[in-house]
């Protein structure tokens, strides 16, 4: 090994190891992480500019296809189209939170359901599904698992199995489309795929899991779910939809701006309009319409997360540069002996595995050239690889309360109302519920690709 | 009497507690370190066996995870409870008596906080813990480390002070040498003194 790639392999082992410890804060380690790629790997021990240039990935603004892209292209280095694209659509979701349009409609399905809880159990998991289709798992939880606790204290239910499914819906949720967890996002800019390319490959496998995912989470709760019998529901002694809209105004115009972004999303493919541009164009138009509210929106966007993405795309740029992900990728093929089923269910499991333990938007900005070499190497095709990559980090990350953003998020407001979710309580019934869901994905994945 | 806020931080088997209950006692201001727990156990419905089991205890590092303030970890949360309860009994204007909960630095804005720190020998500690929780000396050692090692692993975590550096309070006090009742009449006279500057 060169000294370029042992330097690579210990700044991307010492991030990993400080992001678990969570000492520092996980952006100011990405970016430490970053510099000193920039600075040790590229600078010192490779005295290569060019690489440097490369994961910077700055001259990429200047170009057509970033902004419009009529063919497939790859990136390599900072994918500046997911750090525009997630930071246009937190600008966006914060104009619809503060519309109140996330409890109005939390609160109004609760009401065409009548309150009832097992209806509201359902609904509310396949609202945590689609939402979380088109906006980050993080927001629709923090809404999702606040008014659920909100309705469990007026109907007296339990709302920690309820927390947990929408938890468990929100990330099969968003492994169905581009934009619906980071790991797709990162995935579908940096291979070049569309809305539509991950709706019909990933969306149609999550669709099927979410009827397995319902089924089973039914049966698995239903016992805990049982309001007091006898009781009967006054839904008239709860707060109204209409009350969760703070200005209907900004409520219209939120919905229609949600609306736009889910068409352009969809239409990507055929108006050739890259993520970057439909993110920028949604806060642009969130910006505008809110007025004197703008600065407010954007003060209130999650820079940090930005900066996480940028040190982490650099570190990644270091071992891709210096070839360690190369050798990744010869040892995945070495193992699997060639054989594409081995090698697809290596990295759905193994993706997994590692995704319910540590964060897995490095874990697959990390494997997006691992596949991309295994692809060349093997001849399997590099689209089966990605579904399975993005299946494999997406709901690998269910399994335990630490795996995915919205797991945190989700138990973390259940603890803060007086229902704490311990590691036993949380795993109980969602590890075997990701792994049904992961077996049915395995399946499908081989049916359909093999 | 204007506001008046003792923090009290403690060594385990310092008689810390004890010191904090009598000054409540003279200054007639409740304290809050049990009542801590039953108050959160009261607005969450948790029983305080399962507050208890969290209480003043860090967080697991491999096991917790932390996005956009929210965590994961159970330690956490209820610290934050306990946390937002003193805050808001220190914004309502209320005198109080706090045991422990990184007070000296949640309240360190408030003028009328007068934070201590209660140390003790070794000996005199091992010899009040064998006598308090029946033990042998032995046992009596490694329960005194153990308990101080998680309370300073809790403060340092939810603080930038370290945890019984004596820069981080106002007066830090070796109960060993004095004794509850001597220490708390030189607490006591130390407070005096504070509240007169105060005024």
């Amino acid at each position: 090994m060169s000294a370029a790639q042992i330097f690579a392999v210990v700044i991307f082992a010492a991030m990993f190891v400080m992001i678990v410890l969570d000492k520092i804060e996980r952006h100011l380690v990405t970016l430490g992480s970053g510099i000193l790629t920039l600075g040790v790997v590229f600078g010192i021990c490779m005295r290569d500019g060019e690489a440097i240039w490369n994961t910077l990935a700055i001259k990429g603004f200047a170009t057509k296809d970033f902004w419009y892209q009529v063919t497939e292209s790859e990136s390599k280095g900072i994918n500046w189209a997911t750090i525009i694209f997630i930071a246009g659509m937190m600008i966006m979701v914060e104009g619809m939170a503060k519309a109140g349009f996330f409890r109005w409609l939390c609160m109004k399905i609760a009401f065409i359901v009548k309150c009832r809880t097992i209806p509201v159990f359902i609904t509310f998991m396949i609202m945590s599904a689609v939402l979380s289709m088109f906006i980050d798992s993080i927001t629709v939880i923090m809404f999702l698992a606040a008014v659920t606790v909100e309705l469990a204290q007026l109907l007296k239910f339990n709302p920690v199995p309820m927390i947990l499914s929408e938890i468990f819906c929100a990330n099969l949720g968003g492994s169905a489309t581009m934009c619906g967890d980071p790991p797709n996002i990162i995935v579908g800019t940096s291979l070049g795929f569309s809305f539509f390319d991950f709706l019909t490959n990933t969306g149609l496998c999550a669709g099927i899991c979410l009827v397995v995912s319902v089924i089973f989470l039914y049966f698995a709760f239903r016992g805990e779910l049982a309001t007091k019998s006898g009781e009967k529901i006054d839904i008239s002694k709860l707060p109204k939809p209409s009350e969760a809209i703070t200005n209907k105004k900004d409520f219209i115009i939120s919905s229609i701006i949600f609306g736009c972004a889910v068409v352009l999303l969809i239409t990507h493919a055929t108006t050739h309009l890259t993520v970057a541009s439909i993110g920028l164009f949604i806060a642009a138009v969130t910006l505008i319409t809110s007025g004197k509210y703008a600065l407010e929106l954007i003060k209130k966007v999650d820079y940090k997360t930005l900066v996480f993405f940028i040190g982490l795309f650099i570190v990644v740029g270091g071992l891709e540069e210096t070839g360690i992900l190369e050798l990744i990728a010869k040892f995945i093929k070495n193992i699997s002996g060639g054989n594409s089923m081995l090698m697809i269910a290596i990295i759905l499991w193994v993706s997994a595995i590692a995704s319910a333990f540590v964060d897995n938007i490095p874990f697959a900005a990390t494997m997006v050239p691992v596949i991309q070499s295994l692809s060349e190497t093997t001849g399997v095709s590099l689209r089966t690889l990605a579904w399975t990559l993005s299946i494999g980090t997406d709901i690998g990350g269910s399994a335990t309360p630490i795996g995915a953003s919205a797991n945190v998020v989700g138990t973390s407001v259940a603890a803060k109302n007086g229902y704490p979710i311990s590691w036993g309580r949380y795993c109980k019934k969602i590890a075997p519920a990701t792994i049904i869901v992961l077996a049915v994905s395995t399946g499908y994945i081989f049916l359909r690709y093999l | 009497m204007s506001q008046l806020i003792i923090s009290v931080g403690r060594e385990f088997g310092s008689a810390g507690r004890a010191i904090a209950e009598e000054l409540a006692k003279r200054f007639n201001i409740p304290v809050y370190d049990r009542h801590l727990i039953t108050e959160i156990a009261n607005k969450t419905g948790l029983t305080t066996e399962e507050i208890e089991k969290y209480n003043e205890n860090p967080k697991h590092l491999i096991f917790s995870r932390s996005v956009r303030g929210y965590s994961n970890s159970i330690e956490d949360n209820i610290a934050e409870m306990q946390f937002d309860f003193i805050k808001k009994k220190a914004e309502s204007g209320e005198s109080f008596v706090v045991v422990g909960r990184c007070s000296e630095t949640i309240l360190k804005d408030y003028e009328s906080l007068v934070s201590l720190f209660i140390l003790g020998d070794i000996e005199e500690k091992v010899k009040r813990v064998m006598k308090v929780y029946e033990l042998s000396e032995d046992d009596a050692k490694r329960l005194i480390e153990k308990k101080d090692k998680k309370r300073k692993r809790y403060h340092n975590y939810h603080c930038s002070g370290h945890w019984g550096d004596s820069r981080l309070y106002d007066l830090s006090i070796n109960s060993s040498c004095l004794g509850i009742e001597g220490t708390t009449d030189a607490l006591e006279a130390y407070i005096k003194a504070r509240v007169n500057n105060m005024k």
